[in-house]
């Protein structure tokens, strides 16, 4: 899925007639990451809000608590981050008026599946990575494509620098690209610490990431959050 | 001995020799054509009672990553001129570059220091003649006989002459700070202070400039070249070593090919230490 130049500051060049068209769209930056351990989920994002090469926003973080066991990072297009958490938060409603019990978070991320599909021939801008518990009380990580593609995953990275954060996440929870390293798994204050670790080494490399990092943490006793600062500059 | 020429006057007209190759080489790269870095800076100037102060970040970004945390911005150009730059990583050096080889000519030649006039009228002339292909905003600062001077030349060739001075994409933030603090015949640190604050005002506001502040203080008595003048406040905070222990990276193969050396001349010359 492409969506034009994310943002990119326009050169001044003037080489000939050129058509302008209106993009419904805009970059805005960010970058969310989730990760699932045995008893926990671990939501995390960043909390610029950007666009070009100028700054909207040093508060403005991407998680969004949906159930008491669900939580969804959102980046990309911070207008079609707000629609769509705005009409999920009433697709829950009534399905805990009509159901009389709360969506588990599978069943979120196949209704979320369905939602984004329904906008193909017009996506909503959105890089979604929903983390919370599954009806069994261990960790879940669902990610998407803008389009509703999905999957269960133990950790993903999504958003301006997802390149960076995905291979340094398969080499320390997954094992990746390593030989003769003791397979512990992971426990809550160790993954708190790498998510906060990797965040700070992203904020040094890509520029949409920096200012904080809120930490959603979800375990059986509820949701807790942290904020930690990032680069500013 | 012949007089070699003080600078090579170029030939007439716009130079084509490279569009063949251009177009060659366009289909070779399935539309992903390598962008250049891009410095994406602030650079900043001000002309105080002894001289010129030159600022700049150390931020080089190619499309939206950091390349470079501690990239140089201030060119040399002569003993009593600097030059900062911003736009094109590559124009910036190779243009600053050409410039002082031929300044350096022309003192040898002439047997005369260089004045800052003569440095903007060939950069001009270059950045005039090539219309803009070459992407290089330049603010160049410097003392001669005939005073302090600070003038920017743009990619397609536009000069200015001002007090004060800020180009790059965190212009307009380091402007503010100018147009607010400026006042004629500051003092040596009011006008290092003015151009940090300057600096570190695109830094916070623009997302192309960032890390450190570098500084360039030119007077009639020499040039302080501070490289940091401010460390950025933002170090690393990881809490966790991130070490691999030998053996981590499986060895599939291994040859082991011994040098035959034979010993042809044996010269030994101590080092003095001292």
């Amino acid at each position: 899925i492409t969506f034009g130049d994310p943002g990119k500051m326009r050169d001044y060049h003037y080489t000939g007639p050129v058509e302008h068209r209106f993009s419904p769209y805009s970059f805005n930056g960010g970058t969310v990451l989730a990760v699932a351990g045995e008893d926990f989920a671990i939501v995390a994002s960043d909390t610029r809000l950007s666009e070009g090469y100028s700054i909207h926003s040093r508060d403005s973080p991407k998680c969004y608590k949906l159930t008491d066991t669900t939580v969804v990072g959102c980046s990309g297009f911070h207008g079609d981050c707000l629609t769509l958490t705005k009409i999920i938060d009433a697709r829950l409603k009534m399905y805990k008026h009509s159901n009389n019990k709360t969506m588990t978070s599978g069943a979120i991320a196949a209704m979320l599946s369905t939602i984004l599909y329904g906008r193909r021939f017009f996506p909503y801008y959105v890089y979604n990575i929903i983390g919370g518990l599954d009806e069994h009380g261990k960790g879940a990580v669902y990610s998407f494509d803008p389009v509703g593609s999905y999957q269960r995953d133990t950790y993903k990275a999504g958003g301006s620098a997802s390149a960076m954060l995905q291979p340094l996440l398969d080499n320390q929870i997954g094992f990746k690209n390593m030989e003769g390293v003791q397979h512990v798994p992971l426990t809550q204050e160790k993954a708190v610490q790498l998510v906060k670790d990797v965040f700070i080494s992203a904020a040094e490399r890509d520029v949409y990431t920096g200012d904080a990092l809120r930490v959603c943490i979800i375990t059986k006793e509820g949701i807790s959050e942290q904020t930690v600062p990032l680069r500013k500059d | 001995m012949a007089l070699s020429n003080v600078l090579q006057t170029p030939a007439a007209g716009f130079n084509f020799d490279n569009a063949a190759r251009n177009a060659a080489l366009e289909g070779l790269f399935d539309g992903r054509t390598p962008t250049p870095l891009k410095t994406g800076t602030t650079i900043a100037g001000v002309v105080f009672k002894d001289g010129v102060v030159l600022g700049a970040d150390t931020r080089a970004t190619s499309s939206e990553v950091v390349a470079d945390k501690m990239c140089a911005k201030i060119h040399y150009i002569a003993p009593n001129m600097y030059c900062c730059g911003a736009g094109t990583a590559a124009d910036t050096e190779k243009t600053t570059d050409l410039l002082s080889s031929n300044l350096t000519i022309f003192s040898l030649n002439s047997g005369r220091n260089p004045r800052v006039i003569m440095a903007v009228n060939i950069l001009q002339d270059m950045l005039y003649r090539y219309h803009g292909q070459i992407g290089a905003s330049l603010i160049l600062g410097g003392v001669d006989c005939t005073g302090n001077h600070l003038y920017t030349v743009g990619p397609y060739g536009s000069v200015d002459k001002m007090p004060y001075l800020s180009m790059g994409s965190g212009h307009l933030a380091a402007l503010g700070v100018l147009e607010d603090g400026y006042k004629p015949d500051l003092e040596l640190d009011k006008a290092k202070e003015l151009v940090c604050v300057a600096i570190h005002t695109g830094i916070m506001s623009d997302l192309g400039s960032g890390n450190n502040i570098d500084i360039c203080v030119i007077t009639r008595q020499g040039v302080d070249y501070i490289r940091p003048y401010q460390v950025s406040e933002y170090q690393d905070k990881r809490k966790t070593k991130y070490k691999y222990g030998p053996g981590t990276t499986p060895v599939l193969t291994e040859k082991v090919v011994p040098l035959k050396l034979e010993v042809v001349e044996e010269a030994v010359q101590p080092l003095d230490t001292a």
